[in-house]
Order: structure tokens, then sequence, then C-alpha cells
């Protein structure tokens, strides 16, 4: 294992008894006598040290198989992936809760977990006592949480009720004490689990600097979450999990939006190859539609300080006809975010037959961050009166996401979290002294 | 807000290094790590200590009330009515120098027997030597005797009784109430984590225990020749010679004494053993 390595997994697999063996029993006889011999025949299993057959726990399940991967010094890495997917059982395994079935983890370095916040925090004792009681829990000495006390009860902000017992905290205190000791613990590697959705936006954004600190002073970081926006914007890698295997592991924001679009059965591009079956009619036909960056390449995943395009690639099969291109962009809870239709003089006159390439490019420091879904219409919106016709119109035709990775000034200047709007432009700001 | 100061200078020769891999069969128990996690042991202990009598009106006043009013049970019931026999000291003393030490064995060996499944929460996500929790299980009776032990004393000044040089002798068979009630811990604390079957043979057997032991009635009550064999039963030889050690009770505890060490021993290291075996399991279990 070379020096500046952190972790490295190899074949790790984690195997769980999961519910009993299912055993129909064809008489009333032969249940009664599955009764009376279950317990003798569980005694044995126990006599013979096979616990799970004590149990009657005999359906299995690999929570993780073959898992390898290698974490160097410094980074910080994101596990991603839906419920159930294996994500808490392989930080569970890095963080020594619970042991593999199979492979082995070498870690370089003194580990930090923080799979809960708040663990062993008591209700009757006081804030005070509970730092120094969940201090000890986390592994710091006395000593340790001594020195950093002032620092922890400041970062908290409940200095007024910090010799109160915990129980007559509002939740919110409570998370936002418990938050602040493990804060303040200082491991090699920082193992999270989906811990930073604590408190209000206030002290959401505190730990985020925290966290952001503790990647800069060079520490590894390891971080479970669903919270694709964070994963993006804090991690360097990310790590796909599917029932229990790695799928994907690379740049953090290209898997996360490899994810999220896979997730929503959505890509970048998309393309008609059969022209009878492509979308449109006999006058108009698409071919393809893309979101594209700046150099024209396809692009999964923007950064919202860079331009987007969205490129429409059709071919005109009537020439008498007047087809608009036009976009409707929606946020992925069906907020819909923007219109747009090409204006130009060009789309008031019919054109030639022929194929045709549109792009409709949504400029830099529009667009907030998350997943957006477009979908594209060709139509005639100004021979006629009245409802505009419809030559060409496929619902969510692409998708992409919209990251904030890059950092550097946009329209949320250095705001480092997620700040719900549909759009973020940046605007010319007028100030005049009255 | 302050950085966190971290060099990011690493040192090859103390960065700590760790290989996960899958455990089987036993393994050894541990006991430098855990003497790294003693601060552990320490909160968890204060913890408990802390919070055990918050909420209540009559507080540590319970610590003394449960042995003290078995004492007055026994005294009545045994003492006056069935005639037992007290090696010729007053029986309330006599028995209240016996209820004392087996409460905190009975207390320590049922707080530990569950402590893993009480515990769960930490074991589910922090990593730590597991023999923390039952250690402090036991070990956080030790207010609670001390409060009962002051009232034996207080007794002892009442019914005139000066103790002999043998009291140096206590704080031994107190370890020895400490070793045996967390080796029996050790073993049903790790069958607890996977059958919850022990929460409901633990009352049991600490009553059964009870009975065995020479609390209610003296050990001179067996013949010679058996009291060897009485030993097998570690409290007996805790309980007689704590009225040996305080009351002076001519029960010096020799041989039975020696057979009562070597099974509580024996208890706690094959406890510690089975539970080391076990723990690997404990996170998915509980």
């Amino acid at each position: 294992m070379s020096e500046n390595t952190a972790i490295r997994a190899e074949g790790v697999g984690k195997e769980y008894y999961i519910g009993a063996s299912k055993t129909k029993y064809q008489t009333f006889g032969e249940a009664v006598t599955n009764t009376v011999t279950q317990p003798f025949r569980k005694v044995a299993g126990l006599i013979r040290g096979r616990a799970a057959a004590a149990s009657g726990l005999e359906e299995r399940i690999w929570a993780l198989n073959d898992v390898s991967f290698e974490i160097k010094h410094g980074e910080a890495v994101g596990i991603i992936g839906k419920n159930g997917a294996g994500k808490t059982t392989l930080l569970k395994i890095l963080a020594r809760i619970t042991s593999p079935t199979t492979g082995h983890v070498d870690i370089r370095g003194r580990v930090g977990a923080l799979l809960e916040v708040g663990t062993g925090f008591h209700p009757e004792l006081t804030g005070r006592e509970n730092i120094y009681l969940n201090g000890a829990i986390l592994g710091m000495s006395k000593g340790d949480v001594t020195r950093k006390f002032d620092e922890i009860v400041d970062f908290s902000g409940v200095e007024r009720f910090i010799d109160t017992p915990v129980k007559h905290y509002s939740s919110g205190m409570h998370m936002r004490l418990a938050f602040s000791v493990a804060a303040h613990l200082e491991p090699d590697i920082l193992i999270i689990d989906e811990v930073l959705a604590v408190g209000d936006s206030e002290f959401q954004r505190k730990c985020f600097n925290k966290m952001e600190d503790a990647g800069q002073s060079g520490r590894t970081v390891l971080f479970v979450s669903h919270n694709m926006a964070a994963i993006a914007r804090f991690c360097d890698r990310a790590i796909l999990l599917e029932s229990g295997a790695i799928v994907e592991d690379g740049a953090a924001d290209s898997v996360v939006s490899g994810y999220l679009m896979a997730s929503m059965g959505k890509a970048a591009h998309q393309e008609w190859p059969e022209f009878e079956s492509a979308p449109g009619n006999e006058c108009v036909r698409v071919s393809s539609v893309r979101v594209v960056g700046a150099n024209r390449v396809t692009a999964e995943s923007i950064d919202m300080r860079r331009p987007v395009g969205i490129e429409i690639s059709f071919s005109i099969l009537k020439k008498e006809l007047i087809f608009v291109p036009a976009i409707s962009v929606f946020g992925d809870s069906g907020t819909h975010i923007l219109n747009a239709l090409d204006t130009s003089p060009k789309w008031r006159e019919p054109q030639e037959e022929g194929d045709y390439r549109v792009i409709a490019w949504i400029p830099a420091n529009l667009l907030n961050e998350g997943t957006l879904i477009v979908t594209v219409f060709l139509m005639d919106i100004w021979r006629y009166s009245g409802k505009p016709i419809k030559y060409a119109f496929i619902t969510e035709a692409v998708a992409f996401q919209v990251v904030d990775s890059e950092g550097g000034p946009s329209g949320k200047g250095d705001y480092p979290q997620h700040w719900q709007a549909a759009i973020y432009p940046m605007l010319e700001w007028d100030t005049t002294r009255a | 807000m302050k950085i966190l100061s971290t060099s990011t200078v690493h040192d090859a020769a103390s960065i700590p290094f760790l290989r996960i891999e899958p455990s089987r069969g036993w393994r050894n128990l541990g006991l430098g790590e855990l003497w790294d996690y003693r601060g552990l042991l320490y909160f968890l202990v204060l913890r408990d200590i802390k919070v055990k009598y918050k909420q209540t009106v009559i507080g540590a006043g319970w610590a003394v009330i449960q042995p003290l009013f078995t004492m007055v049970v026994f005294t009545l019931f045994f003492g006056k009515l069935a005639k037992i026999p007290s090696d010729g000291i007053p029986y309330p003393i006599f028995s209240f120098a016996a209820i004392v030490p087996w409460g905190f064995f009975a207390n320590g060996l049922s707080q530990a027997s569950g402590s893993l499944v009480t515990g769960g929460g930490l074991i589910k996500r922090i990593y730590f030597p597991r023999l923390i929790i039952p250690i402090a299980a036991v070990l956080s009776g030790s207010v609670d005797f001390l409060l009962a032990f002051a009232i034996l004393l207080v007794m002892m000044v009442y019914f005139g009784i000066t103790p002999t040089f043998a009291v140096v002798w206590v704080p031994m068979l107190l370890l020895l109430a400490v070793v045996t009630s967390l080796g029996v811990g050790l073993w049903l604390s790790a069958l607890n984590a996977q059958f919850r079957d022990v929460r409901y043979a633990v009352g049991f057997l600490v009553q059964m225990w009870l009975y065995c032991t020479p609390i209610a009635y003296p050990s001179s009550l067996l013949p010679e020749k058996w009291q060897v064999i009485y030993g097998l039963n570690p409290m007996a030889g805790v309980v007689e010679g704590f009225r040996w050690a305080l009351l002076g009770t001519d029960t010096a505890p020799g041989p039975m004494l020696i057979v009562s060490v070597a099974v509580s021993l024996t208890l706690l290291v094959t406890g510690g053993y089975y539970f080391r075996r076990m723990e690997k399991n404990f996170a998915d279990v509980i």
C-alpha cells in the first residue's frame, strides 16, 4: 500500500441473514411438532456455534459484494446510491462497527466516524456533561475536549443553556450542540453519514465551512449523502453503489449527474435514427436533441457559471410552413423555469426543405443548481391567431444538471450552499447614495 | 471561525495503520486497546451514576432502602420466626453484611446482561472496544455499594462490633464480587445480544443464586466437608468473607475462597473470550 493511500478496500463483502426461512406446514400436526421441536433445533444450532441457525434466520443477502477502491490522503469522496445500495454498510465496515464477511480494508490514519450526530447524548445530562461524554465516545481525550470546550460551545450557539439538561433543549439546539462536538474531532480520515442536514440554514452554512476547512487542511473525507448538490460541491470524487457493488467511480459532478439522470430515466442526448418514428409529422421530423457545453460537446452537467446550449436537429419536409424552435425548461420538482423561442426573422418565413440544427444558448449565471428537464417544440406561432400549431412536441426530451463545483463568483456570490430558487441570475445592481 | 489546525505533513511512522478483516474464531481480549479507551469507560460510568437517580424523589435513598428493607424482612422471617442461626452475631447485621455485597453483585450482573441492548445506539454507530459496555454497567453500581456499605458501618457501630485486622481483605473480596459479576455478565450480555431469552432468564437466575448463597443463613449449616464445594458458588466465598473480615465470624474462608477465586476467574476469562468471539455480530443483531 503506497504512502499516500489513506484507504484501500479489496473485495469487501458483507452478508446479512434476513428473515426466517419459509417452511410451509401441511398439517396441523406438523405445525405443532415443529413448534415443539424448534427450540431444540435452535439450541443445537447454538451449541454448534451457528448463531444464524439458532435464530432461525436462513435467508441471506449480500449487502456489499466485492467492493474494491482506493482513496488517497486529502481526497474528499462522496458515496451515493439508492436506499439499500450498501452505502451505510460500507461506512460501518470502514468505521469498524461491523466486520466484513469477505475481503479486507487497509486504513492508514486515525479514523473519526460520524454516523449519526448526538450518539450517546443523554437527555438528563447538561450540555456541558454531554460535550465531555460525546467527546469521549468520539475518541477525544478529556484534555482535548477541555482545550476545545469554548470553541465547541461557541460554534453551537447554546452558551446560555450549557448547564441545562439537554432534555430541555429544542431539537435544533440539541443537534447543533451534537454537531459542534463532532465538528471539532480532528481525525486524519473523517467518515460522515448524512449528518449535514441538521439545523437551520445559518447553522448548515457553518457546518459546510467546517467541512471545507477539513478538506483544505488535508483531511480525507468520506461522505454519504442523498444531497447530490452537496456531493457535487464538496467532493472531488464520487463512488456510485448499486445493489452492493460499485457501478461508477469518478469525478463527483459527472457521477452525480449520471446517477440523477439514470434514476430519472433521462439523458443529455436523445436521438431518433429511424426517420419514420422520429417525433414530428409529415412536415417536419426531429432527429436529435442534446445538451451541450460551450465547446458543443454533449454535457450532462454544467457549472452554473457557464452557458449551456440546447441543440435541436431536425429536417424540414414541407417548405410552405413556418417552424419556430422553442424550449421549455423545468426543475425536477416540476417547477416551470423558463420558456424561450427563436424570434429571429429567419423563422418568420418558410424555409427550404433540408436538415437544420439550432442551438438555444442559456446564458451563464442564470440557472440555479439542480436537475433541469427540457421540453422541445417546433411550432408556428406567427401565421395563425389563437392556438399555435405544434408540429413537433417532445416533452422531457433531455435533462442536465447544473452544479456549483468550480467556485468563484456566480449569481450566488460565494455562498457555499444550495439556496432554493428557480433561477440565480447575476444582475446589474445600481447603487446611489440618497 | 478558526480553521482546524491539522498539519498536512504526515510523518509516516506516526500514522496508525489498520487492517480490517473478517474476524473468525477466537480473538485475543484486546486489553491494550481497552486501556486506551479508559477515558470512555470513565465517562460512561460517570454518566450512569449521574443519571441513575435523576427525576426520582428519594434519589440515592433507593440505594439504602432496598438492602435495609431486605434486611428487615430477613430478620423478621428468617431470624425471628424461623430462628435460623447467625454464627453468634445479631441476625440483622449478620444478614446485612451479606446483602450489601450481594446487592452489588446481583445489580451488576443484571445491568451487565442487558447492557449491550441498552447501549445498542452506541454500538451501532461508533467503534470502541465493546467490553467497555458491560464493564461500565458493573462498575456503575459502585456508588450504591458505597452508600449501603456506609449503612453497614453505622450498624456495626450500633451493634458495637469492632472489625478485626482482617478488614484489609474487604477490597479483595469486593474485587472478587466484581470479577464474578462481570464474568457472568460477559457471558449473558453476549448471549443476550443474539437471544433475548436471556432477559427473562436473568431475573430467575439471580433469584436462584440468592437462595444458593449463604445470605439468610450461615454456610456453617453445611457439613464441614461440603464447605469447599460450596465455594463453587463464588458469592458464597464473597459473603462469608465479608462476615469474617467485618464481623469477625470464625468462618475464615480458606479453601472455600480459593475455589471461589478459581471459579470466578474462569468465568471472567471464558466470558471475555466468548464475548470477543461474538462481538463482531453485535452491531448487526442488536
